[in-house]
């Protein structure tokens, strides 16, 4: 895990037709694999032309998004994320 | 008179369960406006609604057991179905529309488990309707937080040594999970297995059935 890329899902909180879920808005994980283009569903549920995306299927440690005191850290949640919605991360935890 | 004094039981002497009839909810009502309007406005017709609901009927966990157990049998295909899960269940003759299916593979070492925390997205194009249960909200939300008690109120008790991987199932793409084979099934053809391979092992909430129990 060591060599991987880190990515942070934005912390924002806009309104509207949104498919980050709000429980890994600003938590760190790495890339699992890359999928798409797919249309911006925040554009595409409203009727405008949608921007062609890449999406990101994302791996996120259970000690990251719920904390240390998670019961099982190493368990993971991947999930799907819109490009635009992930920036460089360092490393969680790191030194 | 009969009904004088058992009023509230019925004859099998249980009490009677009031009905559950209740006037259409706002979300009920829309369906049928915008249906009406569809097809009032040529858009679609009643005969392709139903013909829609048909096949969506037609289609069951057996699709994807069919799956899994060829995937359980043929290396080749196994490679396949993990490259990519659409493609290598239309070529086995499944019509999935433009479903795009990821298929995860259950080891040793590792448990995987589907969840849709914003909705309820499951791959319907392949195992049709989800359980009701899937859709609610304690699923949701607590198989992210607390998999493994998720997963062991269903029956599934998992060593320390096994990786649980949640999928929340958030954007574009479905999932569909295969279950570890089962041993003592060395012999066994893909017919036979399928009949091993449950709805809830293909979502992760349990593992394929023993052999004996066929």
């Amino acid at each position: 895990m060591a060599k991987q890329e880190f990515i942070r899902v934005r912390r924002d909180m806009p309104p509207g037709h949104v498919r980050t879920p709000a429980y890994l808005r600003g938590k760190t994980g790495w890339i699992e694999r890359t999928l798409g283009p797919f249309p911006n569903p925040e554009q595409l549920a409203y009727g405008h032309q949608a921007q062609s995306l890449p999406l990101m299927r994302v791996r996120f440690t259970m000690a990251e998004v719920w904390g240390a005191d998670a019961p099982y850290p190493d368990d993971t949640i991947d999930a799907e994320i819109y490009a635009h919605w992930l920036e460089p991360a360092e490393p969680p935890n790191a030194p | 008179m009969p009904h004088d004094h058992h009023d509230h039981l019925s004859p099998s002497g249980h009490p009677y369960r009031p009905d559950d009839d209740h006037p259409l909810t706002y979300w009920q009502q829309m369906e049928i406006a915008i249906r009406e309007l569809l097809i009032e406005k040529g858009v679609t017709t009643a005969a392709e609604i139903n013909a829609q609901i048909d096949a969506m009927d037609s289609r069951s966990p057996a699709n994807g057991a069919a799956v899994v157990a060829r995937a359980w049998t043929d290396p080749a295909f196994r490679d396949a179905l993990l490259a990519d899960a659409s493609v290598a269940s239309r070529d086995m003759g499944f019509d999935i529309g433009p479903m795009k299916l990821i298929a995860v593979e259950n080891t040793a070492d590792v448990h995987n488990v589907i969840v849709c925390t914003l909705c309820s997205c499951y791959p319907r194009n392949l195992l049709g309707l989800p359980p009701d249960w899937y859709k609610s909200r304690a699923y949701r939300s607590r198989t992210v937080k607390e998999p493994r008690k998720v997963l062991a109120e269903f029956g599934v008790n998992l060593p320390d040594t096994t990786t649980v991987r949640v999928h929340d199932s958030t954007a574009d793409m479905r999932y569909i999970v295969i279950p570890a084979r089962p041993a003592g099934t060395d012999d066994w053809s893909p017919d036979a297995l399928a009949r091993l391979v449950t709805r809830d092992s293909m979502i992760g909430t349990g593992i394929a059935k023993a052999p004996e129990s066929v």
